[in-house]
């Protein structure tokens, strides 16, 4: 599903070099559901970013579903990440002037998917994540977890292969996180590749499998028994 | 991305600041109605300047004595001659020209009028029948001067509707005899009031026959003779008629001038035009201005919106879409703030015609077009840059607010 091969990212800070990620080969297959943690400045949004065609590797080699993705242009990344993936932030990202639906709906209407189509597949989203009668609210006149479920139906609003989720508890009182948890994990059960960047300890040992980062490197990589 | 979609999600940006909107599209609805009210009242002076003319006849053709010369000073005047006189036969001469539909010969002069112990000073025209249709007049009583033989000085006169009410009042002036100089008319009708036209107030004159006019101003020259071509085509050889007939009359002696309404009115109208284009220009300076203000307010509206920006990259929009968001905000900010200031024009256009009714107040449509195009594409061109900065954001950065 995705493989990374010695792959690194080095940011120019004025005129010295500081390298984010270094060398690193990670492979995740379909359907997997990975955590990556570790201190800040670790590297593992940077890692995130990349894996979700954000940025692009100063060197290595990125493939996704056995595609060369690591030297796209700007219009090609687009199109990947308007098909294949979904981003989950930890402070929601929705776009207040927009209601629920639309905000939802925003994907879709940037890949240009006909207006009933589009109604339909929101309609079936925000009732599958309890915000039917939330559909016309704005941002504002929701609470931190509808918020979020609304972004993670807009997320997941184009069937994509990988959902990447950075801190999305991040925001969210425990209970709300662990709902919203709970709602990323059912999506693993249907095929979706899941990988959440996290600082919460209890959150990311949810995971099946956990990356632990530092300075760039990827310190551990654990497989939990299941 | 689909149109409809695009135009609905950048008018929905531009609801989500109203007051940035409104302001913005006041600068260009300003700008736009500037344009159009300047070049309306142009075009109005044009065009009460051209009305002024053709009320003075159509298709005119004027002969007056004497040669303008325009280089240096002719043999004639250093050895004081006047220029030779035009007279009645010369003016009945000119209408052998086939060109030439109708002539009225004109004489002017002041006289006192008077009636009982009632007496003013007059302006006093000689001239013919046929004045009425070439000089456009309108007859508001009884009769005009009588058709007949040019040299038989009836002793009839048409008064000017103000002279009419100055001696007369309210009691009937037509068949009562006035008295102008020393000689007695019998007045057989009264003008309409008309006022003011090319400084010539027709309220104001006395009309008698030309014959009757030269012998009481003891003359036989004439002031004017106004000549009226059959056609608009016809002008140009009527003008070069008029000139042939009196050169021959005059013995060969270019001694008179003809000039041609259409060549007075051209001249105007050239001025005219080029003056309504300048204030138009200088209008449209303030559409540029406007189109600056909206490039300063489309850079700041990215820089607020640096977070959506990244938000939508993130969800799959190319660079190009998001440049074809703020390029559709543009758009519908020049768009929408034009037509306010096209309506905004007109209700001024029509201000000034309530207020100055004589004045022929009407944007033309060139201006109305050059001032929506002006303001849309300046509207597009001033959002070129900071759509571009949008396009270009790099999406890590934006979705961190940086």
């Amino acid at each position: 599903m995705i493989a990374l091969e010695k792959v690194s990212r080095i940011f120019e800070v004025g005129d010295q070099q500081v390298a984010a990620l270094r060398d690193i080969s990670l492979t995740l297959g379909a359907g997997e559901y990975v955590s990556l943690m570790g201190p800040s400045g670790s590297g593992k949004s940077t890692l995130l970013n990349l894996i979700g065609l954000l940025d692009r590797p100063s060197s290595g080699i990125y493939q996704l579903e056995g595609r060369d993705v690591s030297d796209l242009d700007d219009k090609q990344q687009a199109e990947v990440r308007s098909q294949k993936i979904g981003f989950v932030f930890q402070s929601f990202h929705l776009v207040p002037r927009l209601t629920a639906a639309q905000n939802v709906e925003l994907p879709m209407m940037l890949a240009g998917v006909p207006v009933e189509e589009r109604q339909t597949r929101v309609r079936e989203l925000l009732q599958n994540y309890g915000l039917t009668d939330r559909a016309d609210h704005r941002p504002d006149q929701l609470s931190g977890g509808q918020r979020q479920r609304v972004a993670i139906a807009r997320a997941t609003v184009m069937n994509p292969r990988v959902l990447l989720a950075d801190e999305p508890t991040g925001n969210l009182d425990q209970a709300t996180g662990r709902e919203v948890m709970k709602l990323l994990e059912n999506l693993v059960t249907q095929g979706i590749t899941l990988v959440i960047v996290t600082h919460d300890v209890e959150i990311g040992a949810r995971a099946q499998r956990q990356l632990h980062m530092l300075d760039g490197q990827i310190l551990s990589d654990e497989i939990r028994a299941s | 991305m689909r149109l409809a979609d695009t135009v609905r999600f950048a008018s929905g940006s531009l609801r989500g600041s109203p007051a940035r909107t409104l302001l913005m599209m006041l600068a260009m609805a300003i700008g736009v109605a500037a344009v159009v009210v300047l070049t309306a009242l142009g075009e109005g002076a044009r065009r009460y300047v051209v009305n002024q003319f053709s009320s003075l006849g159509t298709n005119l053709v004027i002969v007056l004595p004497g040669r303008t010369e325009t280089a240096g000073v002719g043999p004639g005047m250093l050895l004081g001659q006047i220029p030779r006189e035009i007279t009645l036969d010369d003016a009945e001469a000119v209408l052998r020209s086939p060109a030439v539909s109708r002539i009225a010969p004109l004489t002017v002069g002041t006289s006192s009028i008077s009636r009982d112990a009632l007496n003013r000073e007059v302006i006093v025209l000689g001239s013919t029948s046929e004045l009425l249709p070439v000089r456009h007049m309108t007859l508001g009583l009884g009769r005009f001067l009588p058709p007949g033989e040019i040299h038989q000085s009836t002793p009839v006169c048409v008064l000017g509707s103000k002279i009419k009410q100055e001696l007369f009042g309210n009691a009937t002036a037509v068949g009562a005899w006035v008295r102008l100089g020393d000689r007695r008319f019998r007045v057989i009708g009264v003008m309409a009031g008309q006022g003011e036209s090319m400084g010539f107030n027709t309220d104001e004159i006395v009309i008698i026959p030309v014959a009757a006019a030269h012998q009481l101003f003891n003359t036989s020259g004439l002031f004017r003779v106004l000549i009226e071509a059959r056609s608009r085509d016809s002008i140009e050889q009527a003008r070069r008629d008029a000139e042939t007939i009196l050169f021959q009359r005059h013995n060969g002696e270019k001694d008179v001038t003809v000039i041609t309404q259409d060549a007075v009115l051209a001249t105007f109208d050239r001025i005219l035009t080029a003056l309504t284009m300048a204030v138009g220009g200088i209008a449209a300076i303030s559409l540029a201005v406007a189109g600056v203000l909206i490039m300063n307010v489309m850079l700041i509206a990215v820089a607020q919106r640096v977070k959506e920006i990244g938000l939508l990259k993130a969800l799959g929009a190319p660079g190009r879409q998001i440049r074809n968001l703020f390029f559709a905000e543009a758009v519908l900010l020049s768009g929408i703030g034009s037509v306010a200031g096209l309506i905004l024009g007109y209700a001024g256009s029509r201000i000034i015609a309530e207020i100055y009714p004589s004045l022929p107040v009407s944007p033309p449509w060139w201006a109305v077009l050059a001032a929506t195009g002006i303001a849309l594409g300046t509207g597009i061109l001033f959002s070129v840059w900071p759509a571009r900065r949008a396009a270009r954001l790099d999406p890590v950065a934006a979705l961190a607010g940086r």
